[in-house]
């Protein structure tokens, strides 16, 4: 991040053409506020009249540590900072943070934990594609998309609210399993989005993707081909809308997607265009999987039973002194991790998310390092919007759907 | 640990003499910063991992010898392999060559390094700070470099926290 007033050529002399430092192209800062910018993102942009030399982005206007911070609680209590990372994919966070504990400590998940995981990450994925869709129609100047699309959101932030008494910063997903079982309105509520989403999507559908309009704006802007979008590290709909297949759900299976029958959509234009059907068609595929857990949702215990992780059920403290030790063992010191590093990973809304979780030996973690797929994906805006018009930046920056705090961490 | 990954280990280990380390079935190799350039380059271009998905370090504070490791997480696409690289760097000389030139994710990801923990990348094309504001004091991710709170000391623990406490000692 580098301080407004204090910007001159000089800091970025290496970044841009030399035609800057004559003053024959234009430097022009574009954000950090700005409502194309999707949240606190700095473009330097150098232009030729209206065409793109050079973009050079300026992230960390965000930045709150959480790293730092998550180091200095224990593995139970970082996972409330894992929320604020990327608020569009809070519960996809929780997962991809509490399968790294899980991996570390050696802990099991109950099926029944699994299936309800499985179904609330696939919502908030629908969720997030909402909200990539509403406002990406809306830098395209569609402004009836927004409001649709977060009609529908809202549904299922109404959902969240009623599993976890929070529409975003859930902390549902816990170590060992989730914080409670469902309430039975659970089902129908889930029911009820699944009978009507299909038909929304078809409308959203109507509106744009036959779109002349819409097309003209989208169709061979920001080629993306599949070595660059690989040596950035660019992962999620965005690399599979430049031909590679490659979905973690599919390839490396984790909380028992090998079970759900669901196609990867995978497009090889690498432009715009393709990265929007990319992302449609997922929201198909997405919604199938929710359905099919909910319908082989089975019963049974949603923790683990190792009390050495898993605090016990309120109801067994009365009870049982040895539960009333184990809680108050985890809620006080938490428990102890081996001294050993792990890697897990997860498929969020924007790509790979990983985790990399190293213990001391103790009930902090040494390091919390969230790997995540904003990051690499803004990183290549530069290479996709060169020779564009400004215009057309809008539309390539939307359709990487960044989000600012799962850069910025 | 997968089978197919054995024969890449035992390839790293020959020619770049890294040690292995396995721990619930993830490959880590240990290797000298004067070669992972090369290893990077033989992992890439012989061994089909096309994607370093994340790079990032560890601070051992108060450690000296290495103080931190520097984590390549690479992911082979075409071959669903997995494999760490891990790079000893010392408290006195935090430098490691740059990976930039064969993963472009390192990049900025290095950038992050460079300020998140002030290791050094030799021959970087953009070393500048990426997250923290230019002319910040410090490399906040470094265990030494206080949360924002003094932390209470006991008497069990009064010369562990001692020792990464941020006032001046003679």
């Amino acid at each position: 991040m580098a301080q407004l007033e204090e910007v001159t050529v000089d800091l970025y002399k290496h970044l841009v053409s030399e035609r800057a430092l004559t003053g024959e192209t234009m430097l022009l800062n574009m954000g950090p506020q700005h409502p194309s910018t999707h949240g606190v993102l700095r473009l330097l942009l150098e232009l030729d009249g209206e065409v793109v030399v050079n973009c050079i982005p300026d992230v960390g206007f965000l930045h709150t540590g959480i790293e730092k911070n998550m180091e200095a609680k224990t593995y139970q209590k970082a996972e409330v900072m894992t929320d604020r990372l990327d608020y569009m994919n809070t519960m996809g966070n929780n997962l991809a943070y509490v399968m790294a504990v899980e991996k570390l400590v050696d802990l099991d998940v109950p099926p029944r934990a699994q299936a309800l995981r499985v179904i609330l990450v696939e919502l908030q994925r629908i969720a997030s594609h909402l909200v990539w869709l509403g406002t990406s129609g809306l830098d395209l100047a569609a402004m009836s998309m927004f409001l649709y699309c977060f009609r529908e959101r809202e549904q299922i932030l109404d959902i969240f609210e009623l599993v976890s008494g929070q529409r975003m910063m859930t902390t549902y997903i816990r170590p060992g399993g989730v914080w409670r079982d469902v309430p039975v309105e659970f089902e129908k509520a889930v029911r009820d989005f699944i009978k009507i989403f299909p038909k929304r999507i078809d409308e959203y559908e109507r509106l744009l993707t036959k779109n002349p309009l819409f097309i003209d704006r989208m169709v061979d802007i920001g080629y993306l081909s599949k070595e660059t979008a690989l040596s950035y590290g660019v992962t999620g709909p965005t690399l599979r809308a430049s031909g590679v297949d490659w979905d973690l759900r599919k390839t490396r299976p984790y909380m028992g997607y090998e079970q759900y029958d669901f196609d990867v959509p995978v497009l090889t234009e690498g432009d715009t265009y393709a990265r929007y059907l990319v992302r449609i068609e997922e929201l198909r595929q997405t919604l199938r999987i929710v359905e099919q857990a909910l319908n082989k949702l089975p019963m049974g215990p949603v923790r683990s039973d190792n009390r050495k992780y898993v605090p016990p059920p309120r109801s067994e403290i009365g009870l049982s002194m040895e539960a009333l030790i184990h809680h108050f063992k985890l809620w006080t010191e938490g428990f102890l991790a081996p001294n050993a590093s792990v890697y897990s990973a997860v498929e969020s809304p924007r790509g790979e998310l990983g985790v990399l979780l190293e213990g001391d030996g103790g009930p902090k973690p040494r390091r919390v390092h969230m790997r995540t797929p904003s990051f690499d994906n803004l990183a290549v805006l530069p290479e996709l919007v060169k020779g564009h018009l400004v215009a057309d930046l809008v539309a390539i920056l939307a359709s990487i759907d960044i989000v600012l705090g799962d850069i910025d961490r | 640990m997968e089978k197919s990954l054995e024969p890449i280990l035992k390839n790293l280990q020959d020619k770049f003499g890294a040690t292995l380390e396995e721990f619930r079935g993830e490959a880590q190799c240990i290797v000298k910063a004067e070669q992972i350039v090369g290893a990077l380059k033989t992992l890439r271009d012989a061994h089909h991992f096309e994607l370093l998905s994340a790079q990032t370090a560890v601070d051992y504070f108060p450690q000296t010898a290495p103080r931190f490791h520097v984590i390549y997480q690479l992911t082979s696409i075409s071959k669903n392999l997995s494999v760490q690289l891990r790079v000893p760097v010392s408290a006195g000389n935090p430098k490691v060559p740059t990976a930039a030139n064969v993963y472009k994710t390192a990049v900025w990801r290095e950038r992050e390094l460079i300020d998140m923990f002030g290791i050094e990348f030799e021959g970087h094309p953009d070393p500048r700070r990426i997250l923290m504001p230019e002319g910040t004091e410090g490399h906040p991710l470094r265990k030494d470099f206080p949360l924002g709170y003094e932390e209470p000391q006991f008497t069990f623990n009064f010369e562990e926290i001692d020792l990464r406490k941020p006032y001046a000692k003679e």
